[in-house]
């Protein structure tokens, strides 16, 4: 069975919870125990109807204040595929979840209220899923119930929709009515708007082609760990513990390790359950060389005709995530796959105003949630790929030296140069 | 040949990742084991993630003395084949020392009280980073918990005070003092756990698999008529009786339940759990029970 992740995203009260609510409902993975126990807290709070959303927020404060605070992950399967969902909270202040829920998901789902139609807060996020590199959008035009099932309705939101996405880097759109609240297109064809001919919401994300998401091209192996047994048994085991990155690495395959450059040759590959010929992402494997080479965590294997970039002066979007400020010239510890540096912030390029897509260069500082374009120094070399060719030799975080909190989520771009 | 990964060698291969990060960038680690299912795949995993090494980190069990004696057994077993250290954390002599009251109650949980042991055995130890088994599909709290969990001095839990997670980049950075709680199972579900304990072919305690035993009912659940939980006299509801049961989790004897079931392999239970309508904590953890917010509140003291 095949891993699909996927992230929520939308306004306040567009109704993720209750949809994901649904979902989980309807595909009966929600236990007795925990309906009853949203049954009783709605009837305690004088709902109207059972509140599907008590049955993910998990928190205290959040059911106080009936909000969604932090990300929630939600697991469920069908027959067909296995789930899990990143349940973003939908607060302008929370974009930093949102930027956390998609680092991690092959699709996003945005809901809007057919009421209000798009929103800052859905194109805000719809910008995000671009940046994340996201591959597959899914716009969902919910409270279809509220507008009369209207199909000139929908065809607005989603024209309007369609309009503003072409700016951004979306290669697949599906947008579909649905009611979460009734129930409307989210498991079952709804008879409800007969003139919408597309599947429903489940269907889709238990169809939808992900398998091409994946880098099989470009061989990129960060290692991890270097073990080296102290027994009698595994005297001259030497092998290299991590996860294939991106590529296809075959036992017999020369392969170049950075940042020395030597090469060899592939001896063995141990996966979790024993010898393979071959490796492929996301898995965990212990690769042994022909020659003992000088090789410790955070340095990379690649094919000697196919490296990343090597650099200490890169360029990146981020989204930053502290209350202070971003201002150039500060210095952070920077965690790119398995290897730590520090990174002196050169410039700010520019803030992007994600509203109207428009690049600010007159900013001199990055608050809260913003999102923008900046150079870095670091003090190791990096070993990295254009975050859009390869999420995972693309990404890295900064750390607040002072404080250890993690303050930006970091995509790299190609050198400039 | 299709490059794929089936969801459990992904959620396994995620798994490994994650303990070899923490064997990477932590000078102290341990792992909690508890004897149940998840703590005996998350042991699994930790054997694979350091093949052909050791594990070279101990385990670590908090022994509230009610124990399942299966479980005690299964426990020295595994630490045997694998030759790993264990380090017992006992709530009975913290108890005897006087550290933590028991309630003057027959049969009173020790729940609760084991946080007090938990708590002094990893600062004894001076651990930076404890692997735990907790999956985020276990209750709703534990659905926001980072994987990399940052506790405090005092090995408190702030929910609203945590670190973004993004990608597979683990922000390992603390300060003196404060240490990791660590969940690789955190994507896992209970199904997963069985299926893969049927394809891994895992050995776990004999409670988990259909026994007979004699139980009574007590607040919807079936207890086991044992030293610490008996019925008590003239509450007609709570007859003792003996049936066919298996154990959903396996924690302290005075609040675990069991089920009724006749599954008594990996199989059978994943035929049963795929049909079942209740959790297995709502089935089987009075201790989960005072509240909705009962498991947030235990974990902000510094629970699992």
């Amino acid at each position: 069975m095949e891993l699909l992740r996927f992230a929520t995203g939308g306004s306040v009260d567009d109704g993720k919870s209750t949809l994901i609510g649904r979902l989980l409902y309807d595909s009966k993975q929600i236990f007795q125990d925990q309906l009853e126990a949203v049954q009783r807290t709605s009837v305690a709070r004088g709902d109207e109807y059972v509140n599907l959303a008590l049955l993910t927020d998990g928190l205290r404060a959040e059911r106080e204040q009936g909000i969604t605070i932090d990300v929630a992950y939600r697991y469920f399967s069908t027959p067909k595929r296995r789930f899990i969902i990143a349940d973003t909270p939908g607060h302008t202040q929370h974009t930093r979840n949102m930027v956390t829920g998609c680092s991690t998901a092959d699709l996003v789902l945005l809901l809007i209220d057919a009421r209000a139609g798009a929103t800052e807060q859905t194109r805000r996020h719809a910008m995000i899923a671009s940046l994340l590199g996201i591959r597959h959008l899914v716009l969902c035009v919910n409270k279809m119930d509220l507008v009369g099932y209207s199909k000139e309705r929908f065809e607005e939101i989603r024209d309007d929709f369609i309009g503003f996405s072409e700016r951004l880097q979306v290669y697949d759109l599906t947008c579909i009515p649905i009611s979460a609240l009734a129930g409307d297109n989210v498991v079952d064809r709804s008879s409800e708007m007969p003139w919408y001919g597309g599947l429903s919401l489940l269907d889709h994300l238990e169809t939808v082609h992900i398998a091409s998401d994946r880098n099989l091209i470009d061989l990129r192996f960060p290692v991890q760990l270097v073990i080296r047994p102290i027994s009698n048994e595994h005297h001259d085991f030497r092998g290299y513990a991590g996860n294939i990155a991106s590529g296809v690495l075959e036992v017999g395959d020369e392969v170049v390790a950075l940042p020395s450059g030597f090469s060899s040759h592939v001896v063995s590959i141990d996966g979790p359950d024993g010898p393979l010929q071959e490796a492929f992402p996301p898995e965990s494997v212990v690769v042994r060389l022909e020659d003992d080479l000088d090789i410790s965590r955070g340095d990379m294997l690649c094919r000697p005709n196919n490296r990343p970039n090597v650099g200490q002066d890169v360029s990146a979007m981020i989204c930053w995530m502290a209350e202070r400020p971003l201002r150039a010239g500060s210095t952070f510890a920077i965690k790119q796959t398995t290897r730590w540096a520090r990174a002196l912030v050169r410039s700010l390029q520019y803030r992007l105003d994600v509203n109207a897509l428009h690049h600010d260069s007159r900013a001199s500082e990055l608050e809260l949630n913003d999102i923008g374009r900046i150079h870095l120094r670091t003090t190791a070399p990096l070993f990295y790929d254009e975050y859009r060719d390869n999420r995972e030799t693309g990404s890295f975080v900064l750390v607040d030296e002072q404080t250890n909190a993690t303050v930006a989520a970091g995509m790299l771009r190609r050198p400039t140069g | 040949m299709a490059h794929r990964l089936s969801h459990l060698d992904t959620l396994a291969s995620e798994a490994i990742h994650i303990i070899r990060e923490v064997v990477a960038e932590f000078e102290r680690p341990a792992l909690l084991f508890s004897g149940g299912k998840d703590s005996a795949v998350l042991l699994h995993l930790a054997v694979k993630a350091c093949w052909p090494q050791r594990v070279p980190f101990p385990i670590v069990h908090v022994d509230t003395g009610h124990n399942f004696p299966e479980v005690l057994e299964y426990r020295d077993q595994q630490v045997a084949e694998l030759g790993v250290r264990l380090v017992v954390g006992s709530v009975q002599e913290d108890i005897d020392r006087g550290s933590i009251v028991e309630q003057p109650v027959p049969g009173a949980t020790r729940n609760r009280l084991q946080t007090f042991t938990l708590l002094r055995v990893l600062e004894e130890n001076r651990y930076d980073a404890v692997f735990g088994g907790g999956r985020r599909d276990e209750e709703k709290a534990r659905a926001k918990e980072r994987v990399f969990s940052l506790r405090d001095e005092f090995g408190q839990w702030d929910p609203r005070a945590q670190r973004p997670e993004l990608w597979d980049l683990y922000n390992t950075r603390h300060q003196p003092g404060e240490h990791f709680r660590v969940f690789p199972l955190s994507n896992w579900t209970e199904l997963d756990i069985w299926q893969y304990v049927d394809e891994q072919n895992l050995a776990l305690p004999a409670i988990y698999f259909a026994h007979k035993r004699a139980v009574f009912r007590r607040s919807g659940m079936l207890l086991a008529v044992g030293p610490w939980t008996q019925p008590r006299d003239g509450v007609a509801s709570e007859q003792a009786f003996e049936t066919t049961v298996r154990y959903r989790t396996v924690g302290d004897m005075t609040c675990t339940a069991a089920v009724e079931s006749t599954a008594s392999t990996p199989f059978e239970i994943i035929l049963e759990t795929a049909v079942t309508r209740v959790s297995e904590r709502g089935a089987t953890r009075a201790d989960d029970r005072f509240s909705d917010a009962a498991m947030e509140d235990r974990k902000r003291e510094g629970y699992f």
